[in-house]
């Protein structure tokens, strides 16, 4: 068992890439560059397929796979370990990150080409699947919550990665402080957990938390607390509502780091841990729930923001946020299967969709508003093609992957309760609209960018084959959960079942797949509702280009709200920043700062000044007034002895 | 036999005129001399206590003094005839570079 055995390689390999890259590689030519940035996520991934194929061998007394490596914290009761895991939930992310992550990197060969900030770049993004390596790998909360960080870090260096550019600068600001406020709520979670189970290692928290009584229904028991937190600090981590906000301004980062770190993995680590962690949340039914109607609410608020920018990248945000929705819905509704199955099929089409924005982007010379974009189908083919694929897949059509794994949530919900039912359907039907009107604006028509200026082209070999390969995935990444339609078992979620489940739970949830389900799924809502808002898309933007505008002018209130995402960024302006930097700038700056801090440090200052130029003038330079002195030092000392010897 | 009070008042008649001595004069080797004068009433002092307790250590340590007392006049002399040279006197008061 070579690879099981020394799990900590595959993290370790993209971090000495990124050391190298960035302690070395100051000199270097971007050939050399690039081989040590590829190698070590190509060896890395490599070591990820071994390790799974030694995985599948293990025999299911030996898993989940544990192997710690040294004691990293060591204190009274305390103890937490560098120690990686390896279980099927560990297996669908390590393949997901590594794979996607490994694409993602060829391609940034050819988008970032002629930056100034190669090297840097690599060395950033290296760095990041480490960090994600290490969430991913961890074997108890603490070393999970260092990769946690770490990503987050990676996320904020690489959204302000055009540092000179103000706005790319605020964004990265703007993405690290929410997300303290998540990570806030984690870090409770964590302490609650410690305090409750008496370790944060997840061999011991989990089948404890799994053992113990569910708290009732509609009551709030430490197990609901820690869920919650938990729960918060996802909400900062997969940009869920009310801490989405960030999200949407992480798009001035390079497109592959939108594509990596803000769609295909880094913002699914929330769904990840809530999964990790649904033994606590399954004897939560309160947290349950929220998890359930936050996860809804953000699916369909960020759809319909969705539906009115113009920013090629922005759109592909606001999906982001709403798919995650979906993910955390599955996950409220106790399909946490489900929703992990969608973080993966999200991560093939989402992560293509990206790429493909950033290969249009790069065609056409930096434009990213879709309004001066246009008949670029014939110019880009393949960029369109595999952007066609993964709409499809997004949209849910029949048979791609996003079909699989968003009827499978859907479905689910609809057990739970038919109002999430029907607004995921909503969702749905507004995704497919407003992938279709970002696919029909940008590819069909007539070009609406001045073309003696630009000269449109494909891009090169090294980011179309990382287009094609996501193309494949994303139509074909769904098809284990094919045989459940005709009556067989959903391959991916059996795959999942012994992390996920209980045994009896499985049994009867097979159970529920029955014959005729093909013809239900097919003309099912959710795919009426992508293919009403396919056609409606085709409408408005295809055949009646000059509808959508009447139709903005008519129902101008709306429309206003939605372009202006509902205004929330003012809100939270009015609210929360404004108050706060009132009370930086009036008490804490210029009272507590200047006043009590400076005034103290100053005041020392003075005395010691001032006292100083007093003393100074008995310093003559006289060796006999010296003498003087002395003497009277050592008959004050002396008398002063034997006053006190007396 | 003479009373050890004696001894130790000599003693410190002695250090007291090197005070003195050390404070008032000008000449640098005058002001030397009274260095030794009281390095030498210590001399006295422990030699004294030595012999009232009966033990040998006052009187190692008067040898020790002698020893770095002889190298210190050395020293000090040669000093003192480097500052003749190079100031062209030996008054205390007009040798105050250490103020600056």
């Amino acid at each position: 068992m070579p690879v099981l055995e020394y799990l900590w390689i595959i993290p370790l390999l993209p971090l000495l890439g990124a050391a190298v890259n960035g302690i070395f590689g100051g000199r270097w030519p971007k050939k050399t560059i690039t081989a040590v940035a590829l190698s070590s996520t190509t060896l890395s991934f490599l070591a990820a397929l071994e390790a799974v194929r030694e995985f599948l061998s293990l025999s299911s007394t030996e898993i989940p796979w544990t192997k710690s490596y040294f004691t990293w914290i060591s204190a009274a009761n305390f103890r937490a370990d560098f120690a990686l895991q390896m279980d099927r939930l560990t297996v669908v992310m390590l393949l997901v990150v590594t794979g996607v992550g490994w694409l993602i990197h060829i391609y940034s060969t050819g988008y970032m080409h002629d930056d100034p900030g190669y090297r840097r770049f690599f060395s950033y993004l290296n760095l990041f699947m480490f960090f994600m390596l290490v969430l991913v790998l961890a074997a108890n909360y603490l070393l999970m919550f260092v990769g946690w960080e770490g990503v987050g870090l990676c996320s904020y260096l690489l959204i302000g990665f055009f540092f000179l550019k103000q706005s790319a600068t605020n964004a990265g600001n703007k993405a690290f402080w929410v997300n303290r406020i998540g990570d806030f709520g984690f870090i409770l979670g964590l302490l609650l957990i410690f305090r409750t189970f008496g370790s944060l290692d997840f061999a011991t928290v989990l089948p404890r938390a799994a053992g113990m009584a569910a708290d009732p229904a509609g009551q709030v028991g430490t197990l609901t607390v820690i869920a919650l937190l938990l729960f918060v600090g996802a909400t900062g981590k997969s940009a869920q509502v009310p801490l989405y906000i960030w999200l949407p301004d992480a798009m001035e980062g390079p497109t592959p780091v939108s594509a990596l770190i803000h769609a295909a993995t880094m913002v699914t680590a929330g769904v990840y841990m809530v999964a990790r962690s649904h033994a606590i949340f399954l004897n939560a039914p309160v947290a349950m729930q929220v998890v359930a109607v936050i996860g809804c609410a953000t699916a369909l608020f960020a759809a319909t923001i969705g539906l009115v920018q113009t920013d090629i990248k922005k759109v592909l945000a606001y999906s982001t946020i709403s798919q995650l929705g979906y993910m955390f819905l599955a996950c409220g509704v106790g399909a946490f299967g489900a929703g992990i199955f969608h973080l993966m099929t999200h991560a093939f089409f989402k992560g293509l969709l990206f790429l493909a924005a950033g290969s249009v982007i790069h065609a056409i010379g930096g434009e990213q508003d879709m309004r001066k974009m246009g008949g670029l189908r014939k110019k880009i083919p393949v960029t369109f093609w595999t952007m066609c694929m993964a709409t499809l897949a997004i949209a849910g059509a029949p048979g791609f992957s996003g079909f699989f794994s968003k009827d499978e949530i859907l479905n689910e919900a609809q057990h739970a309760s038919p109002v999430l039912w029907g607004l995921g359907v909503l969702t749905a039907g507004l995704t497919s609209f407003y992938m279709f009107r970002l696919l029909f604006l940008t590819f069909l028509g007539a070009p609406r960018y001045d073309e003696h200026k630009v000269h449109v082209h494909e891009s090169p070999r090294n980011m179309t084959v990382p287009l094609i390969v996501l193309a494949v995935l994303s139509v074909c990444g769904g098809w284990m959960a094919a045989p459940q339609l005709m009556g067989g078992v959903n391959y991916f979620e059996r795959f999942l079942a012994p992390v996920l489940t209980t045994g009896a739970e499985s049994a009867a949830r097979e159970s529920t797949g029955g014959g005729g389900q093909i013809l239900q799924a097919l003309i099912g809502a959710p795919v009426i509702a992508g293919l009403v808002g396919f056609l409606l898309a085709w409408w408005l933007y295809v055949s009646s280009p000059e509808t959508p505008k009447k139709i903005a002018a008519a129902l101008s209130a709306p429309y206003k709200l939605l372009s202006g995402k509902y205004f929330i960024d003012e809100l939270y302006a009015a609210v929360i920043v404004k108050p706060l930097v009132w009370l930086s700038d009036r008490v804490l700056w210029h009272v507590v700062d200047e006043g009590v801090i400076d005034g103290s440090v100053n005041g020392i200052a003075h005395i010691s000044r001032e006292s100083g130029d007093r003393l100074r003038h008995a310093n003559t330079g006289n060796v006999r007034s010296y003498a003087t002195w002395i003497v009277f030092g050592v008959l004050v000392f002396t008398s002063l002895l034997l006053w006190m010897v007396e | 036999m003479v009373p050890t009070s004696y001894y130790l008042v000599l003693s410190a008649v002695l250090f007291g005129l090197g005070v003195v001595a050390f404070i008032f004069k000008r000449n640098i080797i005058t002001v030397f001399m009274a260095i030794e004068l009281m390095l030498n009433a210590v001399n006295l002092a422990f030699v004294t206590f030595s012999r009232v307790l009966g033990e040998l250590q006052g009187q190692v340590f008067v040898f020790f003094v002698i020893v770095v007392a002889a190298a210190e006049s050395a020293v000090g002399l040669a000093i003192v005839i480097l500052i003749q040279r190079n100031r062209g006197t030996l008054n205390v008061e007009r040798v105050d570079s250490l103020k600056d």
